[in-house]
């Protein structure tokens, strides 16, 4: 009875993914043409038109976003699993960790509006990617900590040992050994938030030019959002090419980095 | 109890002093690091109390309990937004919480490992989605199969409880729920099935060498010995579908009207936000969308709060970190 049960609940996950998947596939495939990749949004009822800008924004503020947050992410990572361990200061760092990961990524949004929209005094591309950084920023230090903690000790001592720096010995030595799972971190992170909206809805805005990160700044997930609810069919079309180019990405881009990181495991 | 011994900080001092500084450096930066990160934490919350004083000073407490929410005469309460919240959030919890439960025990217990590999795989895979899709899904194709099956099928079994009235739409509050369900389903999964790998070998080997069976030992064994990993992992869902956003504002339906029948379109404090925060010319406007802001705030960081001292309390006994 149990059995079946449980049987039902994991059919009831694939069913959904799976469906999920073959709606985006199916109805995505069908908005992308050489236009959609290549040219600015065109207005309604306007044949042709795409969303070029919009994929090179998403790709410009999801960059600006790693620029920031990675090396920040990582330098807590390292204190908190070098420097910090058990003081009560690291226990300050992991809630305050914790409780930024726990946050809806459209806080985060209201808060650098706050913080940057209102001081500058316009949207642009530089706030959605401090946005994005910060939703990143939690994530990224706890995968460093959990990878750095995975690095056996007489690793550290040797190093140490042999008269290295403590620097040197956690870039040179503990970053080495811990590579593969740092950089699959990074990866999954920053897929993340490539397919995060709410917080560019009041900072990177949205755009229908090209745009500078000094300016509000098209990108894929915020257009889906203002296409979707538009009332033109030729619009939601494009949201669904939009969709399509985001879920893929996403998708792909964490398949493989799981399976990198499975095969480093096996390996072990 | 696995205790790393820290290393004595008089090695440092014997090395050159170039590498003194280089050490000092590096350590400088890792603190500047988390300063920022406590920082940003720190300012989130005084920056929303302070973009939000006109509006605290205005409505005081009466705000949470207010239906208003008038940008011509400038009245603001946000009780239909966090009634929308609290009862779309409660769907998923009801829905999700059995199936993930199931699924993790399914995961960790019952299925055949390759089985389990490729089934957890694709829930992984359901937590990497983003919201905007779910939300793309959810608006023009899982809201008219609820207009059409789903919601008539509601009525015809249960037609006469208040829950199920009106004219079925498709979108509203019991569909955002059933989409929020679906998308902490992955996360409260994840967490389960780390807690139950957790469960000792030794005693789920004497449970069956006693005779029990799977079902048996992971009803009295598994399921008992992580109670309160359970509980932490059903908060950290809570607060992941409590402040979910997009998928929301596509399904539910952004209306007003307080009403016993899930089929009612409503809002919910994230929605509003994401509907209403462009539009806010006013001041006043501004600064009520500010506070349903820290309103959400709040409730997550307590949410947040719980789980972790659920999940810490399981870490302790389990003798792990």
């Amino acid at each position: 009875m149990v059995t079946a049960l449980a049987a039902v609940s994991a059919a009831i996950g694939i069913f959904f993914f799976g469906w999920i998947l073959y709606v985006v596939l199916q109805k995505g495939a069908r908005a992308l043409t050489p236009a959609f990749f290549l040219e600015l949004p065109a207005p309604p009822g306007v044949p042709g038109g795409g969303v070029a800008n919009a994929i090179v924004g998403t790709l410009v503020i999801t960059l600006g976003a790693s620029i920031l947050g990675v090396p920040i992410g990582m330098l807590v990572g390292v204190f908190l699993a070098e420097f910090g361990r058990h003081s009560r200061l690291a226990g300050v760092i992991r809630f305050s960790s914790n409780v930024l990961m726990g946050t809806p990524s459209i806080i985060v949004g209201m808060f650098v509006y706050a913080t940057v929209v209102v001081r500058t005094g316009h949207f642009s591309g530089y706030a959605g990617a401090i946005a994005l950084a910060v939703i990143m920023l939690p994530i990224i230090a706890r995968t460093t900590e959990d990878m750095l903690h995975l690095v056996p000790h007489t690793l550290r001592e040797s190093a140490l040992a042999l008269g290295a720096p403590y620097w040197k010995m956690t870039l040179g030595v503990v970053f080495r050994a811990a590579r593969a799972g740092l950089v699959t971190g990074v990866i999954l992170a920053v897929a993340r938030v490539s397919g995060e909206t709410a917080p560019l809805l009041f900072t990177a805005l949205n755009s229908p030019n090209w745009g500078f990160p000094n300016e509000p700044m098209a990108n894929l997930t915020v257009t889906v959002f203002n296409f979707a609810m538009s009332p033109y069919e030729d619009w939601q079309q494009m949201a669904w090419g939009a969709s399509f180019m985001i879920t893929v990405g996403v998708l792909i881009v964490t398949i493989i980095s799981r399976f990198a990181m499975r095969q480093k495991a096996h390996r072990r | 109890m696995f205790e790393t011994s820290s290393i004595p900080s008089g090695t440092l001092k014997k090395s050159g002093a170039r590498s003194i500084s280089g050490d000092m450096v590096f350590r400088l930066l890792t603190r500047i690091a988390s300063a920022i990160l406590v920082l940003i934490v720190a300012g989130i919350l005084v920056e929303l109390l302070r973009a939000s004083w006109m509006s605290l000073e205005k409505f005081g407490p009466g705000f949470l309990v207010s239906r208003d929410w008038n940008p011509v005469t400038q009245e603001f309460g946000a009780l239909s937004s966090i009634y929308g919240t609290v009862i779309s959030t409660l769907i998923a919890m009801i829905l999700a919480v059995p199936v993930s439960l199931m699924l993790a025990l399914f995961l960790v217990e019952l299925a055949h490992p390759v089985v389990s590999k490729i089934v957890g795989g694709a829930i992984e895979l359901l937590a990497a989605i983003p919201s905007i899709i779910y939300g793309m899904w959810g608006l023009f194709v899982f809201a008219p199969y609820m207009a059409d099956h789903l919601q008539p099928a509601l009525q015809g079994a249960a037609g006469g409880l208040p829950l199920f009235q009106g004219p079925p739409m498709g979108i509203g509050i019991l569909t955002a729920g059933i989409i929020l369900a679906l998308m902490v389903l992955p996360f409260i999964t994840a967490v389960m099935r780390d807690v139950f790998q957790m469960a000792p070998a030794v005693s789920k080997e004497a449970a069956f060498g006693l005779g029990s069976t799977t079902v048996e030992v992971a009803r009295s064994v598994t399921v008992p010995y992580g109670m309160q990993g359970l509980i932490g992992a059903c908060f950290l869902g809570l607060g992941r579908a409590i402040g979910e956003t997009m998928a929301v504002t596509f399904v539910i339906g952004n209306n007003r009207s307080l009403s016993w029948s899930l089929f009612d379109a409503g809002n919910s404090i994230a929605s509003t936000l994401a509907n209403e925060f462009s539009e806010a010319s006013e001041p006043m406007y501004l600064s009520a969308l500010m506070e349903l802001g820290l309103v959400l705030f709040g409730i997550t960081m307590v949410i947040q709060i719980i789980a972790q001292f659920w999940l810490k309390r399981m870490a302790r006994q389990t003798g792990r970190r």
